[in-house]
């Protein structure tokens, strides 16, 4: 599977909640595949999205999800030992592991080659770290949803990118849009 | 008067409750005075752009943030400053500890505080410099204007405005 599959198939489950997606083609395939109010969009500043999502998890109550990259959290490692420490039980970051920076042309990372995600998020002291094939990513999430806790899913998937438009919206829409649905 | 005390008290006098921090020496006060006030919640970044993501996230969710680091990481955050939170028109005041200014004994923070001002002034971002300790009766109304105006506002902070630097 790679990642616009798992997206297409856990789009059910993503659509009631708040949304916080990674930049580039992940963003782009979301919006095509089920553009809501409570997505927000990443339209660049790369390795951001886990800290986004957890200032928004640890400011309201609602649950948060953020979908992310390998590369991603590679360019932001800090990120982990800050969300490890900071327990929010409404924060699920979803890694989906391709091994590659999808974006700019399924460059290798250094996660798909010896280094593990899962074994940095619970060095980091993440206490709830599950590493799941991609076919199973829709059953974990909607676990981690149910269990109220903090959850760190590394979903390991095939490199790879469905072709989709360009997010075109203004990001103060986007922005604007999903504070509403935040506070709604 | 105690500056960290009037710096605290004006976060939330302006209802600013999300505070990220990486640490300076001249910091060091402020940070701690933020870290036991109850109704401010404080959580330590690791890196200052990842502190702004931390901000981003917590103003969509309804809280006031604001961002206390040094000017040596200016540098780090540009991207983050202009397409996270200029792009998406996020208010954000950052104070500044500036570092390399008069009384600095460290000749290596000199090289960043040249550059300071210029990539500020290069982002169009609101920058005001506490040169004087009765320089921080501005800082309440700096805090309204940044959340008036939606911005990443600048406050500079030099060594004289904390009262010199170390053993100095
Ligand atoms: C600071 C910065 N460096 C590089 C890029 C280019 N870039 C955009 S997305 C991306 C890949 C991200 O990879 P990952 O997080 O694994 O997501 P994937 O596309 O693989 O799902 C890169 C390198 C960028 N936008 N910003
Ligand atoms: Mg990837």
């Amino acid at each position: 599977m790679i990642r616009s599959e798992i997206l297409k198939e856990i789009a059910p489950i993503l659509r009631d909640q708040l949304v916080v997606c990674n930049i580039g083609i992940p963003s782009q395939e979301l919006h095509a595949i089920d553009d809501q109010p409570t997505n927000f969009y990443m339209l660049g500043t790369m390795g951001l999205a886990s800290s986004i999502g957890l200032g928004l998890a640890l400011a309201q109550p609602k649950p948060v999800i953020v979908i992310d990259g390998d590369g991603s959290i590679l360019t932001n490692l800090g990120t982990l030992p800050t969300i490890a420490n900071n327990v929010a039980d409404n924060y699920i970051l979803l890694i989906i592991d391709n091994g590659s920076y999808g974006s700019t042309g399924d460059q290798p990372t250094y996660a798909g080659r010896k280094t593990s995600l899962a074994k940095m998020a619970q060095a980091a002291g993440c206490d709830r770290v599950i590493e799941c094939a991609a076919a199973d990513t829709g059953r974990v999430l909607q676990e981690a949803l149910d269990a109220k806790q903090m959850t760190i899913i590394v979903s390991k998937c095939k490199s790879g990118n469905a072709k989709m438009p360009v997010i075109t919206m203004d990001p103060v829409v986007i922005r604007d849009r999903f504070m509403k649905a935040v506070s709604a | 008067m105690n500056i960290d005390k009037k710096i605290a008290d004006d976060l939330v006098a302006n209802d600013v409750s999300f505070v990220t921090t990486v640490p300076c020496k001249q910091l060091a006060g402020v940070i701690a005075e933020i870290d036991q006030r109850d109704d401010i919640f404080h959580i330590p970044a690791n890196k200052e752009d990842e502190g702004m993501g931390l901000c981003a996230g917590a103003w969509m969710g309804g809280k006031r943030p604001a961002i206390i680091m040094q000017n040596t990481a200016i540098g780090v955050t540009v991207n983050t400053l202009a397409t996270l939170i200029q792009y998406y028109r996020m208010p954000l005041p950052m104070l500044i500890s500036y570092r390399g200014e008069l009384r600095e004994p460290v000749a290596c923070q000199v090289e960043m505080a040249v550059h300071t001002k210029a990539i500020l002034a290069q982002m169009n971002i609101p920058t005001y410099h506490f040169h004087k300790r009765a320089d921080v009766e501005e800082f309440d109304n700096i805090l309204k204007y940044t959340f008036m105006c939606n911005k990443p506002v600048a406050i500079l902070t030099d060594a004289n405005f904390w009262g010199g630097y170390g053993d100095q």
